[in-house]
């Protein structure tokens, strides 16, 4: 899933301050299971603008809201339907959702209530780890099904730097060197050969380096 | 500010608070359970959510505390863990919003400890007093 994280109240009641009408508007998706922009995180944020504005005198009216999805145009355009007004959006949504408002509502203002961070995983409860870095060019097949890409701090793709000690990772010490972790599963499995496999130079413009990215199937499309 | 009397709500577990309520008003007046206390009693203090924490500024209390279990030995296992975690959450969120901390505050004892109950209503009272009103009530501005 994609994980965000609450921006600092005082940017968003910076970046909102000359609204009188504000809906916060939250998201069912990913934000939701991570616990940064769901339907609780909404009364949250609203609860803390209501109060940063009373303390400062002045008059704010804060709505909340939630969609099934923001990255989705059917869902974004059910704000149709809200039957009262506002002056401005802070989406808690990933930036996705930020962006499909900004693209689908042309005379909205609309505002990120979160940071979007990564994507990742729950590894307990309430922690979560990055997994894939969406590089579009995925190479899980030769490393045991661990992304060197997203879980290396170098991102190295022919083994590890020789800064690990004891399995960990000479920037993060408390991160598992995840070409140690590689090696130590692909030996497990019985093909540790794998690893002398050369991988060649990589080209990074399937990351985003190339510009945005799009993806069109045209068995989906009418 | 010798005048100020606070708005204190009091969020207590049914377990930390039987011997209390109990009492009844009048003995816990006659105790010396501040008057301006109001007392919310839930099943488990592990039950009450941050949004909840954050209503009482929003209705415009002076502060806030919550009584639960011990950490260790809460009746429902980890609920008083909780909501000493919900009490944190709020700390800093007030500390965001640029108010004191301390207006709210999160007490852990043992059931029947009615003498510490009481004391932890007073203490209160006494923290609030000194900081004064709460500035989320907008009177300052």
């Amino acid at each position: 899933m994609i994980i965000a994280e609450r921006k600092p109240l005082a940017e968003i009641v910076e970046m909102t301050r000359n609204h009188e009408n504000i809906l916060v508007l939250g998201c069912r998706g990913c934000v939701t299971v991570c616990s940064a922009g769901g339907e609780r995180e909404v009364e949250l944020l609203a609860s803390l603008i209501r109060l940063g504005a009373k303390k400062e005198g002045r008059k704010i009216t804060v709505q909340e809201g939630v969609l099934v999805r923001q990255c989705d145009k059917e869902y974004v355009d059910s704000l149709d339907s809200w039957k009262n007004g506002y002056d401005a959006i802070v989406s808690m949504a990933c930036g996705v959702g930020v962006n499909f408002i900004a693209n689908l509502r042309p005379s909205t203002m609309v505002y990120p209530g979160v940071n979007t961070t990564f994507f990742g995983g729950s590894q307990d409860q309430g922690v979560w780890t990055e997994q894939c870095a969406g590089c579009g060019n995925c190479v899980l097949h030769l490393t045991g099904g661990l992304c060197p890409v997203a879980r290396c701090a170098k991102s190295l793709m022919n083994g590890p730097c020789g800064g690990s000690q004891n399995g960990k990772c000479e920037i993060h010490s408390e991160v598992d060197c995840i070409w140690q972790m590689i090696h130590d599963r692909l030996e497990r499995l019985d093909r540790k050969e794998q690893m002398l496999e050369v991988a060649p130079i990589r080209d990074w413009r399937t990351a985003g380096h190339g510009g945005p990215r799009k993806t069109t199937r045209d068995d989906l499309t009418v | 500010m010798s005048d100020f009397t606070p708005t204190i709500r009091a969020f207590c577990c049914h377990y930390t608070s039987q011997q209390t309520c109990a009492e009844g008003p009048e003995g816990l007046k006659q105790d010396g359970f501040p008057e301006n206390v109001s007392l919310f009693r839930v099943p488990c203090t592990g039950k009450l959510q941050v949004s909840t924490l954050l209503q009482a500024f929003e209705d415009e209390v002076d502060g806030v505390y919550v009584v639960g279990c011990p950490a260790e030995s809460c009746h429902n296992v980890k609920g008083s863990q909780r909501a000493a975690k919900r009490v944190a959450a709020v700390k800093k969120a007030l500390e965001e919003l640029g108010v004191e901390p301390d207006r709210i505050a999160m007490y852990h004892m043992e059931r029947g400890f009615h003498p510490e109950f009481i004391a932890a209503a007073q203490q209160m009272d006494k923290t609030i007093t000194k900081l004064g009103p709460s500035p989320l009530k907008g009177e300052a501005a």
